[in-house]
């Protein structure tokens, strides 16, 4: 593809504290394309999402969005964060959470408006919530929650979604349902999404390419060509092993070599 | 009980709960209940220490509910805020107590301005009380989407540009202003109570924020009405009636909703 990538992240470095979080991070997000952030707790996945919403500053590096460097503002970016805590009693149904993502930085109150209406029905159905629209959103269940979740960040016409660890707390069920949803909205509506995740078997069959993050150092590619034990142990600095059994991948730790017998 | 000296109260009490009931939809909403106990004790204070140096109590509360709402939004951007809130609290309070001791008097005016005294508004208390009550509405009315935004999606909210910590800080002057025009009135128990009890109430009823807020204004409307009516009659203070209003509105919330509840489909 010639055309300017969606998002450029060119040796971006992060300290806090005199520690380093991410260290030269450099990556590429084509128009459309579904993207997965690999790496365990810790790598600093929600540090590099945050670095790319504008809401960490960094040490070096830059980020620029379809060419340029991005403003913090509304509708550029999608965002579904780790963590939402939705009190069960909360006084907004599925529909206003999603209406919230088209204008919520807007001030007054909204107005009535059939075609505020129609986009917002429209993009329940797109992620399958129709039938909780008016329900009470925390009274759904985690996957839809993470669904209306999507639409809120959707509404908005971005050209990137972030979704950080969305398949956390998530039944094997619901996620495979998340992982095809994402894959079908990213197709249908030209979205690139970047998804964090410390497990990749669930995005094997939509992942386009692949971040994985160790010890704050990245590496980028296709997942054949990322996901091998030599470019693993780079990453870690260690011995890792990568086993493939019936289409599904493990990355664990190779024995230490300096004590062959250690488990 | 509609007489030319009672039509001050009904006034004062109508706007103190209209703005108790949309800005108190807000406080539930955010969690926010332990700053809207602390805002109004403080702000005793500041009345009682302003007594002391002999200026008007208003402006003594408006400075203390003011500078603690700034003192504890800042505070808490890097602290726990419940702690901050605490100390804040406990620091207004002392005050509180050490100008009241300094005085010469144990003032019938300020014991007032802790439980209310709603049945004795004059014409000049009025005005500061419309004043203020009509900034409060408007705040909130301008700055409804943001503030509904960064209070329930806080991260998504940061996202998109709003400052969610300009927002909270905004959010607790406006807290602060309706203490000051409220507690003169109804006092700084009842103005907690009215803070918390309406909205909580409401958001138990609808789901629908648009309704829900019209809801928690009509809830704290009908119970400061019923409230002065059963303190009229009853010659009992006011703030006993207010407390059980809130408290009664909001068990039968609990009620519907947990029927509510067994109905899926509908919400």
């Amino acid at each position: 593809m010639t055309e300017t990538p969606v998002l450029e992240v060119n040796g971006v470095g992060v300290a806090l504290s005199g520690r380093t979080i991410l260290h030269d991070v450099t990556f590429e997000i084509a128009a459309g394309e579904f993207v997965g952030l690999i790496g365990s707790n810790g790598a600093g996945k929600t540090t590099l999402l945050r670095v790319i919403l504008g809401l960490q500053p960094t040490t070096a590096g830059t980020v620029r969005f379809g060419g340029v460097r991005p403003g913090r503002g509304a509708g550029v970016i999608g965002y579904v964060p780790q963590k939402v805590a939705l009190d069960p009693d909360l006084p907004l149904r599925a529909r206003d959470v999603v209406a919230l993502g088209l204008d919520g930085q807007k001030l007054g109150i909204p107005l009535p408006s059939a075609r505020r209406r129609a986009l917002v029905d429209e993009l329940l159905s797109s992620v399958g919530a129709s039938d909780f629209a008016d329900a009470r959103v925390g009274q759904l269940s985690g996957g839809q929650q993470q669904r209306v979740l999507i639409a809120h960040a959707l509404i908005s016409q971005p050209r990137l979604l972030l979704l950080d660890e969305p398949l956390a707390n998530l039944d094997i069920r619901s996620e495979q349902e998340i992982v095809e949803l994402l894959a079908r909205v990213g197709r249908e509506r030209g979205v690139a999404v970047l998804l964090s995740a410390h497990d990749l078997n669930p995005l094997l069959p939509v992942m386009d390419r692949i971040v994985y993050l160790a010890d704050g150092r990245a590496a980028a590619g296709t997942t054949d060509e990322i996901v091998q034990s030599s470019v693993l142990t780079g990453l870690y600095g260690r011995r890792v092993d990568v086993l493939r059994i019936d289409g599904r991948v493990l990355v664990v730790a190779g024995p230490n070599d300096a004590h062959g017998h250690d488990e | 009980m509609f007489s030319e000296f009672l039509i001050n109260t009904w006034i004062a009490g109508s706007v103190v709960a209209v703005v108790a009931g949309l800005v108190g939809f807000f406080v539930v909403l955010r969690g926010s209940s332990f700053l809207a106990h602390a805002l109004p004790h403080g702000a005793f204070a500041g009345a009682a220490g302003a007594t002391l140096l002999g200026l008007d109590p208003i402006l003594g509360m408006g400075v203390f509910a003011v500078g603690g709402a700034l003192t504890v939004s800042t505070l808490g951007r890097r602290g726990r805020n419940d702690v901050v809130t605490a100390l804040a609290l406990v620091v207004m309070l002392a005050s509180g107590a050490l100008f009241l001791s300094l005085g010469s008097q144990y003032s019938a005016e300020v014991f007032a301005l802790l439980f209310g005294q709603i049945l004795g508004v004059s014409s000049a208390e009025l005005l500061p009380i419309l004043a203020l009550g009509a900034v409060c509405v408007v705040a909130v009315v301008v700055a409804y989407r943001p503030l509904l935004l960064a209070s329930v999606l806080p991260e998504q909210a940061a996202a998109r540009g709003i400052s969610t910590f300009g927002l909270s800080v905004f959010f607790a002057v406006l807290v602060g202003l309706a203490t000051t025009m409220s507690v003169p009135v109804v006092g700084a128990l009842l103005m907690f109570s009215l803070l918390v009890g309406p909205p909580a109430a409401a958001r138990l009823f609808s789901a629908d924020p648009l309704r829900a807020i019209p809801l928690s204004i009509g809830f704290a409307l009908v119970i400061v009405w019923a409230s002065i009516a059963a303190a009229y009659l009853s010659s009992l203070p006011v703030g006993f009636f207010v407390t059980l209003g809130s408290a009664i509105l909001y068990g039968a919330g609990r009620g519907w909703f947990a029927i509510a509840a067994r109905r899926p489909a509908a919400a």
